[in-house]
This record gives C-alpha cells, sequence and structure tokens, in this order.
C-alpha cells in the first residue's frame, strides 16, 4: 500500500503522489487509510494530488474533497494526464497546475511554445454551457459549444469561438501575466468569435472593451484589434 | 422529471442535462425521496419553499420529513411554528445523543409531517457530507419525502444539504444577483454530478414584468436553461404567515400558497399546468381581477 503513495513537501503544502496504474477507489481508500494513521501530521494541511492518467469522474472527486475535510485536510490542487479529471478538478474549483513547478502537461506545451504556430494549433472544445462561477483557461484555442453565462470566464492564449450566447467575459489571445504559459505579450491578431457576442467584458491581449447596449436581434459576430481598438463585426454571409 | 405541459420546459440548451442523480450503491426499505432546496444567495425564499412544500405534500397525505441543513442559523423551526417545541436537533442525532424519532417533531396541524431542526449553537463544520447521507438513508425507510433546506452560500453547508439529494430544488427570485448566484449553483451540481436540478422562480411581480422592470419568467429561463417547476407570485401574505408560523399552502385562498401546492403536485409526478403569470397578460388581468373580486 505504501509504496504506492508518495508524499513530499512542496511550497504549496503537500504533494501526493498516487500514480500507478491500480483501481482509483481502492487507492483512494489507500490515500484515506494513509491519512488516518497520522492524522495530526496532515490535519490542516494543503493537499496537491498527483493521479496521473486515471480518469476520475467529478463526483469521485467531489467525494474525495468531502472525506478530506471531514479529517481536516484541504484538497486544493489536481494533477492529472487524464483531460476528463482535469476537467472535472476545474468543475469543482480546484487548480490544475502547481504554481511553482508546472506539471508535464502544462510544461509541454511551454516548451512548444517556442514554436508559437505550433500551440496555436492546440484547442479545446467545451461542450457544455459555461456557467457564473466557472473559469475555462488553455493556451491555445478554445472552443465552447453552449453558452457562456454572465459570470464565467475564458481565457485564451489564442482565440475563442463560441458556438451560443458568450455573455460572460472572454479573454483572447492572452498575455503570459494573464495566462502562465501563453505568450510574454500576447496575441494582438487572435479573435472573439459568438453567435451572440455580449460579453460583460471582452479582452484581446491588453486591449479592453465592454459591450455597447443590446440593438435589434443577436447575429453572429466577430471581435478583434484594429488600430489598437477592439472592434465587433456582423459575421455576414457574403463576403 | 418533470415537465410542464406548455413546453417552456427544456433541459439545457446545448444538450448538457445529465442523468438524474441515482446512488446505486444505496439501500431501499422504502422509497424516500430526498429534495435540496437551495439557492446559493440569501433570502430568496429557500427556507419558506421548504415548509410550503413540505406542508402541501403532507396535505395530500404523504409522509414528509423537514430537515433544517442551516446548523448555526436555523429557521426553518420558526416559519412551521415549531421553535417551541424542540428538544433534540440534527447535530444531536449525527453525535449519537439522541435517536432520530427523538428528534423528529411532529406538527400538530398536520398527522404526517415532520421537522428535525438545527443546531443553533454549532457551526456547519458540526456536520459532514457522508453524516448527512447517512441520516437520510436512515430516514428513507420512514418517510415518503425528506425536504432538506440548505443554508445560503457554496460551501460546506450547501455540500451538505446537497450530498443526500436523490433531487434538487433551484430557487431564485427574478432579479440578475439571484439568477448568477443561481447558475453558480447548477454548475456545482453538474459537476457533483446531482443534476442540474429543476428551477423554482419566487416573488414575481407580474405587473413590474408587464412594465419590464423586472425579468421575465422566459428571461431568467434563457440564463439558466434548467427545468422549470414553479413560479410562485409576490405575496404579502407569505410575511405574515412566516411570522405567525403557519405555512401559506394551509391557507387555501393564498395565492403563493397555491403555486407551492401546484409545486407539490408536480413533485408527485402530476402535470400540473402553469399559470401563464406573465405570458399572457390578458389572461393575468382576468386572474387578478378575479382574486380582486374574491378577496
Amino acid at each position: 500500500m505504501s509504496d504506492t503513495i508518495t508524499i513530499k513537501g512542496i511550497r504549496e503544502g503537500l504533494l501526493v503522489s498516487v500514480t500507478d496504474a491500480g483501481e482509483w477507489s481502492e487507492a483512494a481508500r489507500a490515500l484515506l487509510t494513509r491519512i488516518d494513521q497520522t492524522v495530526e501530521f496532515f490535519r490542516g494541511g494543503r493537499l496537491a494530488l498527483d493521479v496521473g492518467a486515471r480518469p476520475i469522474p467529478a463526483a469521485e472527486l467531489g467525494r474525495l474533497r468531502d472525506l478530506l475535510s471531514e479529517r481536516g485536510v484541504s484538497l486544493s490542487t489536481v494533477l492529472s494526464d487524464s483531460p476528463l479529471t482535469t476537467h472535472a478538478a476545474q468543475a469543482l474549483g480546484l487548480k490544475v497546475a502547481l504554481v511553482a513547478a508546472a506539471p508535464p502537461s502544462i510544461q509541454a506545451r511551454v516548451d512548444a511554445e517556442t514554436d508559437p504556430e505550433e500551440a496555436r494549433e492546440d484547442a479545446v472544445l467545451v461542450r457544455r454551457t459555461v456557467r457564473s462561477g466557472r473559469s475555462v483557461r488553455h493556451t491555445g484555442h478554445v472552443v465552447v459549444l453552449g453558452d457562456v453565462n454572465p459570470g464565467a470566464e475564458i481565457v485564451a492564449g489564442g482565440d475563442i469561438l463560441v458556438w451560443g450566447r458568450l455573455r460572460g467575459v472572454a479573454h483572447a489571445g492572452a498575455p503570459a501575466t494573464a495566462l502562465p504559459g501563453a505568450a510574454a505579450d500576447g496575441d494582438e491578431a487572435a479573435t472573439v468569435c459568438a453567435l451572440d457576442l455580449a460579453p460583460t467584458q471582452l479582452r484581446i491581449a491588453r486591449h479592453i472593451a465592454t459591450s455597447p447596449a443590446r440593438k435589434g436581434t443577436p447575429q453572429p459576430e466577430m471581435a478583434r484589434v484594429k488600430d489598437g481598438r477592439i472592434v465587433a463585426e456582423r459575421w455576414s454571409p457574403k463576403k | 422529471m418533470i415537465q410542464s405541459s406548455n413546453g417552456r420546459v427544456t433541459t439545457s440548451a446545448n444538450g448538457a442535462s445529465q442523468p438524474a442523480a441515482h446512488q446505486p450503491e444505496r439501500e431501499r426499505t422504502m422509497a424516500g425521496k430526498v429534495i435540496t432546496v437551495t439557492s446559493g444567495k440569501g433570502g430568496v425564499g429557500k427556507t419558506t419553499t421548504t415548509a410550503n412544500l413540505a406542508v402541501a405534500l403532507a396535505a395530500g397525505g404523504h409522509k414528509v420529513v423537514c430537515l433544517d441543513a442551516d446548523i448555526g442559523l436555523r429557521n426553518l423551526d420558526v416559519v412551521m411554528g415549531l421553535e417551541n417545541r424542540i428538544v433534540y436537533d440534527l447535530v444531536d442525532v449525527v453525535e449519537g445523543r439522541a435517536r432520530l424519532r427523538q428528534a423528529m417533531i411532529k406538527d400538530k396541524r398536520l398527522p404526517e409531517l415532520y421537522l428535525i431542526p438545527a443546531a443553533q449553537t454549532r457551526d456547519k463544520s458540526a456536520v459532514s457530507p457522508s453524516d448527512m447521507i447517512k441520516l437520510c438513508n436512515d430516514l428513507r425507510g420512514e418517510v415518503d419525502y425528506i425536504l432538506v433546506d440548505s443554508p445560503a452560500g457554496i460551501e460546506r453547508g450547501f455540500r451538505n444539504a446537497v450530498a443526500p439529494a436523490d433531487q434538487v430544488l433551484i430557487v431564485t427570485n427574478p432579479e440578475v444577483s439571484a439568477v448568477r448566484d443561481a447558475d453558480r449553483i447548477v454548475g456545482l451540481l453538474e459537476a457533483e454530478e446531482k443534476g442540474p436540478g429543476h428551477l423554482i422562480i419566487n416573488r414575481l411581480k407580474p405587473e413590474m414584468v408587464k412594465r419590464g422592470d423586472m425579468l421575465s419568467t422566459d428571461d431568467v429561463l434563457d440564463i439558466l436553461a434548467i427545468p422549470l417547476i414553479g413560479v410562485v407570485p409576490e405575496d404579502e401574505g407569505i410575511l405574515v404567515s412566516t411570522n405567525r408560523g403557519a405555512p401559506a399552502a394551509m391557507d387555501e385562498k393564498s395565492r403563493a400558497g397555491q403555486a407551492f401546492r401546484d409545486i407539490a403536485r408536480r413533485l408527485r409526478g402530476e402535470d400540473v399546468p402553469f399559470m401563464p403569470l406573465d405570458d399572457n397578460k390578458g389572461f393575468w388581468q382576468k386572474l387578478a381581477a378575479r382574486f380582486t373580486r374574491s378577496g
């Protein structure tokens, strides 16, 4: 049991790695048993959990977080190579990267940044409505199949495309200050497109704009930086 | 899943609705159903809704227990008029000082209505999500419906209240901040695989909607895109009944009480048409006129 779990101290608290290929339920049980054995050591601690390539659904992660919090341990971060697990962690409001040392997946993206074209090829597809309080952050492009509601935010190193209503905050071509791993100055050529472009606030690279008051029926629009300002233009089939 | 007959109710527009919550590992001796009432924002009417739905379900012949999960800020006992009969509370049961039956306060007005009050002198950390799941599983064998009144917020208290839920009702008011918080709750419920939940729009004022000064039912559904299970009109009588400890659903003449009774019937699986409050103004005016006459 103890050889499947490694624990080391990091700047943000404790990093617990459960990266072997065994069943998640057993790994979770082993982790809790380990914590129960030395409650005093763990109590009040912040935990970053590296689960390797395991796909873990949000409900399972939520359950573990609750079980940990009953033991006075707060789960702050979940590191994983599995997109399912990463999305689940984000949905629960957990961090998916360490600030001090980026996990391998993120590190790979930073390396790819040396070839900007290659990095921009990379896109994530979010196939659901992004609701208030959720944040989708990605160094490549972000495509949302659904709405982006007020109170939600999308931050992308590349373009943002919303097949739905964009009413939250969107930041395309975000610079590294807003999105670690992105290009240092961001990307002025990035665009934001939506079937209904009515964001609370729109940012491209270092430019910021708000939406003008809505008039008429919504039409697909694309926003880009022109002469140092963000402008939105209607998309029309002829052109 | 409850759907209205007028077709206005849809699951989320992009098809991202989730299957209803199911907990395979639970033992079920009786089909006791756990329904959690939550909102994110405070003061939108969670406790009033819980009390009224409990009364309406109990009046319909079901055995109902209300559980106040707002530990440290209990209110449900006051709204139900049972404050002076509390001996044991939820925390006493969880910590083993009282048996479940001892903490169930029987409402004398309705034969099958019970309340398990929250502890007032403790806080949310006194109870864990697994305590709530265990408590509700014990209650499932005893009653038909377990209504859990959630505290405001998205922290431990919320997670406690939602953990045992088979169905979640999200209460909101037709105002931007309440809808924003409800949207956050829906996102959290989806992440916890507790379904998108069902929406109750509380304190709607049809006249204000008509003037364009208040969000309409459609405006709210436009953002939240989850199934609607009820719209409760603003009713001054609610304040009176809340202070008296006699939920409005007990009053045959109350407009809000009628809306809560309709929601209770929909919870039982009946297909009850929605009163078209703000969509069909002509109808509403007729209805208003009727109320004025009868009142």
